[in-house]
């Protein structure tokens, strides 16, 4: 039942880490520029559907299919490379590396790609400039706040202009106006760039900057949208 | 919150007196409001009217409590179709979602699916809310935020029933 | 500040130590293992001079022959001992032949009663060799009958090859010097005490340093590991009303409770590894468990020392820590490393050492603590120096890849903790940079050439007398694995037959065979040559004149041989001279069989020159056998090198090798083990690194740019610093500075190699660490 157009659709998904069922048949799918928040309670598989969907894990059974090709069959070296080109990530906290400043940090992606330094640099900036931590430039993660940090690490997440971005309970440390405020403008971001965003919440009020969203319960999935 | 349909789902489960009715009522839902019999019987006469009831038997003496009810077919799909339909989302919804999902767990019904129903209902509220918060003024962001915050609070309460249902369902049940 | 809030937040750090959950005891056991491994290393260390002079001691108490000169009359209380040791494979084996003369014949220390003739008692590595299959070869050179093992009192190692064999008839053999007629076992009265000079000291001292210091450096490493964990603890403590000063000693006495481990654990290693040491040989050394004991000083020292450094290395690496109750600040901008007391100390040392210059020219002792206390401060320098310069530097490193980025970017954060996992390392090769220097400069002086030419032969078998002349050749050159054999026989001719006032030597052999040591123009058998320069050939003219009449094997006091009358025929040529294989130029007379006199063919001891098949793995162990069938026991042979270092010299030279190896791979070890804390500390963030695409290939070459800049910079001041330290020692012995610069990359390419090994080794655990098993939170 993979809706057309679909720019990434998960059918029958099944992971287990040792004897924890994590999946057990979840699907998804999202459309190019559509916020889809995936919700659920603590353990219920939320985050272990996001690294799937991102290539990050690979599920015991079922399939992945991004822009037409089955993820199974990529090397995990042409997965890596998909997550560093097309794909943008969020995550809670521990994604900065602490020993970079912010725009090095927020450049990285790019350097990854083999974009040359300075190139990387500026086009790190802009993105900082429209997350509003472009003063943040120089300083290394440890001195700035934790909505600053969260903003810095949505800009490197979309430096790359990504065509999906995984966000993983992004405001989890945050207090609700720092919350909010980084919603909004990944969302907007997100938006304006066409961006797909997959996003991990058990928070309500996060979700409700998507445009849909799917329950995970017992690592079973259920598409709100679809069902009612 | 809706007697009628409660007084229905409470006969699902087999025919009952009129008293009986009011005291399984006030048993499982009427903790602080027990239900006055003029109440049982305006209502009953209103259901037996739309034919969702019928009378099943009449015991010696007279009164409304003497008749026994039961539930017909229409009934039945009239609880169905309330059950399924998710609430409007306003603050103190609970008494009202609390009855659905008791009726649910009584009528051996998915009480997950109202609630996961009910959940897609308050996020579509909530995102309609966040909308015109991102649109407007401070003022509309204050007010959107205070309905934002007490959907918040039933989503919460509608995410721990969830996780309470397998309880739940045995409480009921005794 | 009272010693009882001392003693009571130790206490308490320490009960932290072991009580404070999985990650408090982990912690404690990794500093344990951490200082036990080096506690166990320095108990070792101080036990070898021990081990040492035990072994000598014990080789002094069996000690038999005296070398003296005037031969002792047989008495009740003699006996006639016969060397016969030989080689089998690369191990010597000692053998003696005993044949006591009287009822109180002295017996040689761990033998109970005298074998008698056609058995032996064996060390116990000589006989488990013997019953081995691998032992067939020397079973045929020894063949006497087993009748009972030498005790460990006879023997200087457990792996010794030893045994004492009854012998029959050696009082016969009495003058060759390889038999003699003793009265007791022990220290020759006529040997010479052998006394370490000053040189040799000194690099017995150097080495002790050099060795010591780095495990030193690497117990103070050891009790930091785990550190910022700890601190994060201790941030818990100050929130519940610890005041900064308590956190403090609390971690002193958790890194105590450590190093009181340790000490236990480095007992059981110690002792572990003594059992241990008993079954390695090194070089043919081999030690028995009890020889190695430390020096109750030295252990004391250990025991008190190392829980007091764990404490005050604690403190002195907190001092730029501030615990703060919500977490751990390193002072935001710490202070900018000053150089000027960094410095100071291999300043120091150079002061000290400077006045010792020049000493080894007039042979003058060493002042030890001078020596000792100017090494250690040089060498401290290197540890003190290094922080700086890494801070220093990587300060001013800039762009290159990601993974340059990464690595450099981390240095500049902390590069405290990179210098302090470098150091040892660094340390270790700035001594052994020295040492190589110290070593190669006086090896001249502790190596002879020995002249031997190696493409000519690389055996000589002598067989005594008695052997026809030709046999021994024949047999030698039919052994297995040899390629050509080359006999000579030898003999004198003296002046008179007994007592000799003068002496010619005599060659006889054929003239192919005599071609080996002179240069003939013709030579036909029944010829007679004189040979050597000219003043020998006048010599040898007077001497032995046409007409004059020579005895061969002239008699000594207390032969037994005959001498043989010889008239000096007419017609003797002249040859010239050439080097034999051992570099000998003969003078005297060569006599080709035909001319040789009835009789003095008694005489001859012949001497082989053998040519082995290399391909041959056993060869000379053929011939040997051969030579052992041919003479008897007392044949000997030599296996010819180009060069024979001094003995004492090669066993210093062993213990280094064997000390740095250890060292080394102590060093590696902690090198792991903190590389793997860093990492496990930031499991998170590789993971999440891996989620957004990064390579993996990016990151472990991030871990390895990480240590290997901190390393170069390591070894490039341990090379300054060796080579300085190397120059002072040169010129302290009067040897000309030379620079040995293979043994510099030697050294500093060992270093790196450790580092290498040790990001390799680092590999799997980071790929482990870089799956995203890492990014699960829940």
């Amino acid at each position: 039942m993979t809706p057309a157009g679909s720019l990434l659709v998960a059918d029958k998904l099944c992971k287990a880490y040792g004897p924890t069922t994590a999946l057990d048949g979840a699907e998804f799918s999202i459309h190019p520029g559509e916020v889809v928040a995936v919700m659920g309670p603590s353990g219920s598989g939320k985050s272990t559907l996001l690294h799937c969907l991102a290539g990050i894990v690979t599920p015991d059974s079922g399939s992945i299919t991004y822009n037409g090709q089955e993820m199974a069959t990529m090397s995990d070296a042409q997965r890596s490379a998909l997550r560093r080109s097309e794909f943008g990530f969020v995550f809670q906290f521990g994604q900065l590396v602490p020993e970079l400043t912010c725009v090095e940090n927020v450049a990285l992606p790019l350097r990854l790609n083999g974009t040359k330094r300075k190139e990387a640099e500026r086009a790190a900036l802009a993105w900082m400039e429209r997350l509003e931590v472009d003063d943040l430039g120089k300083k290394r993660p440890g001195e700035v706040s934790g909505g600053q940090g969260q903003r810095v690490a949505v800009a490197r997440a979309l430096v790359t202009n990504p065509r999906v971005l995984f966000a993983d309970e992004p405001t989890g440390a945050l207090d609700s106006l720092n919350g909010e405020r980084v919603m909004e403008l990944l969302t907007e971001a997100a938006r304006s760039a066409n961006a797909a965003v997959v996003l991990v919440t058990h928070e309500a009020r996060v979700a409700a900057y998507s445009d849909r969203e799917i329950v995970v319960r017992d690592g079973k999935s259920r598409d709100m949208e679809r069902a009612v | 919150m809706s007697i009628g349909h409660t007084l229905l789902g409470l006969l699902e489960s087999g025919p009952r007196h009129g008293y009986d009715l009011k005291r399984a009522f006030d048993e499982k839902f009427g903790h602080d409001r027990p239900l006055h019999y003029g109440q049982v019987y305006s209502t009953m006469s209103r259901l037996l009217k739309h034919g969702l009831v019928e009378v099943d038997g009449i015991e010696a003496g007279d009164g409304p409590e003497r008749k026994r009810y039961a539930i017909t077919d229409a009934g039945i799909t009239d609880v169905e179709r309330w059950l399924a339909t998710p609430e409007a989302p306003e603050p103190y919804l609970q008494s009202t979602l609390y009855t659905k999902v008791v009726l649910a767990l009584l009528t051996h019904r998915n009480a997950g699916d109202i609630l996961d129903t009910q959940r897609a209902e308050h996020l579509r509220m909530m995102r309609i809310l966040t909308d015109r918060k991102r649109k407007g003024d401070l003022a509309d962001q204050l007010i959107c935020d205070h309905a934002l915050f007490h959907l918040e609070a039933d989503l919460r309460w509608l995410e721990l029933t969830a996780a309470r249902l397998d309880k739940l369902a045995e409480a009921v049940a005794k | 500040m009272s010693a009882r809030q001392w003693s009571r937040d130790l206490a308490m750090g320490v009960r932290f130590a072991f009580g404070g959950g999985r990650e408090g005891w982990t912690r404690a056991l990794l500093t344990a293992v951490g200082v036990g491994l080096g506690v166990a290393l320095l108990l070792l260390t101080t036990a070898i001079p021990n081990a040492m002079s035990e072994r000598s001691q014990r080789n002094s108490s069996r000690d038999d022959f005296t070398y003296n000169a005037k031969v002792l009359p047989k008495a009740a209380d003699t006996l006639v001992i016969a060397d016969t040791d030989t080689t089998f494979r690369d191990k010597d084996v000692r053998g003696r032949l005993l044949e006591p003369e009287g009822a109180r014949s002295p017996l040689p220390p761990g033998v109970g009663t005298f074998p008698a003739q056609g058995e032996m008692v064996v060390s116990p590595a000589l006989k488990e060799l013997l019953a081995s299959d691998s032992g067939k070869l020397l079973r045929e050179r020894i063949p006497y009958r087993v009748t009972g093992t030498i005790g460990p009192s006879g023997l200087v190692g457990p792996a010794e090859l030893a045994y004492y064999a009854g012998g029959q008839g050696l009082a016969d053999q009495l003058s060759g010097g390889t038999v003699e007629r003793i009265d007791y076992f022990g220290p020759s009265k006529w040997k010479q005490p052998d006394t370490l000079d000053p040189i040799l000291l000194l690099l017995i001292l150097i080495v002790f340093v050099v060795l010591l210091l780095p495990v030193a450096v690497f117990i103070a490493a050891a009790v930091r590991f785990g550190g910022e964990r700890r601190d994060r603890r201790l941030a818990a403590l100050r929130l519940v009303g610890a005041d900064g000063r308590m956190a403090r000693r609390i971690a002193g006495g958790e890194a105590l409770a450590g190093a009181l481990l340790g000490l236990v654990l480095g007992t059981a290693f110690f002792l572990v590894g003594r059992q241990l040491a008993a079954l390695a040989e090194v070089r043919d050394i081999s030690v028995f468990p009890s020889d190695l004991n430390p020096s109750p000083a030295l252990a004391l020292l250990v025991a008190v020392a190392v829980p007091a450094a764990a404490v005050l290395v604690t403190l002195f690496a907190l001092r730029g820590v501030v615990i703060e109750p919500l977490g751990v600040v390193r002072t935001a901008k710490p202070p900018r490393r000053r150089l000027w007391w960094r410095l100071l100390l291999p300043v120091g040392g150079l002061a000290l050492l400077y006045p010792m210059v020049g000493q080894g020219n007039t042979n003058g002792d060493f002042n030890q603590w001078l020596v000792i206390g100017g090494t250690v401060l040089l060498l401290v320098g290197v540890t003190a120096l290094l922080p700086w310069i890494v801070e220093a530097v990587v300060a001013r490193l800039n762009s290159g890849s990601v993974s340059w980025q990464l690595a450099v970017r981390r240095l500049q954060l902390s590069s405290g903790t990179a210098a302090r996992m470098v150091n040892g390392i660094a340390v270790a090769v700035a001594g052994a940079i020295a040492l190589q220097m110290l070593f190669s400069g006086v090896e001249s002086d502790y190596t002879k050439r020995t002249g031997n030419d190696l493409n000519r032969a690389q055996m000589e078998v002598s067989v005594p007398a008695g052997t026809s002349v030709t046999e021994a050749g024949r047999q030698l050159a039919r052994t297995k694995g040899v390629r050509s054999a080359s006999a000579v026989s030898m003999t004198t001719v003296g002046d008179r037959a007994k007592e000799p006032q003068n002496e010619l030597e005599v060659a006889v052999g054929t003239c192919a065979e005599l071609r080996e040591v002179s240069r003939l123009t013709s030579c036909r058998d029944g010829d007679i040559f004189r040979i050597g320069d000219g003043e020998e050939v006048s010599e040898t003219k007077k001497l032995a004149a046409a007409g004059t009449t020579v005895y061969f094997d002239p008699e000594y006091e207390g032969d037994t041989t005959d001498a043989v009358a010889w008239k000096v025929p007419a017609g003797m040529k002249t040859a010239g001279q050439r080097e034999d294989p051992t570099g000998y130029a003969r003078s005297g007379l060569l006599i080709t069989p035909g001319a040789l006199p009835e009789g003095a063919a008694a005489g001859l001891v012949q001497r082989v020159f053998v040519t082995v098949d290399p391909a041959v793995p056993e060869a000379r162990d053929h011939v040997r056998n051969t030579a052992a069938r041919l003479g008897g026991p007392l044949a000997e042979v030599f296996t010819l090198t180009s060069s024979e270092e001094n003995e004492q010299f090669r066993s210093i030279r062993t213990g280094l090798l064997v000390g740095a190896t250890c060292v080394l791979m102590l060093i590696g070890a902690s090198l792991l083990v903190s590389q793997l804390e860093q990492l496990r500390e930031r499991k998170k963030l590789l993971s999440s690194l891996v989620a957004f695409g990064t390579r993996r290939r990016t990151l472990s070459l991030s871990v390895l740019w990480q240590t290997a800049i901190p390393i170069a910079l390591g070894l490039l001041l341990a090379s300054v610093v060796g080579l300085t330290l190397g120059v002072v020692l040169l010129r302290m012995t009067g040897t000309a500075v030379t620079v040995d610069w293979a043994s510099v990359l030697m050294m500093t390419g060992v270093g790196a190699a450790v580092v290498l090994v040790v990001t390799l080794l680092s590999l799997p655990p980071l790929l482990r660490l870089m799956r995203p098993d890492g990014l699960r939170t829940e």
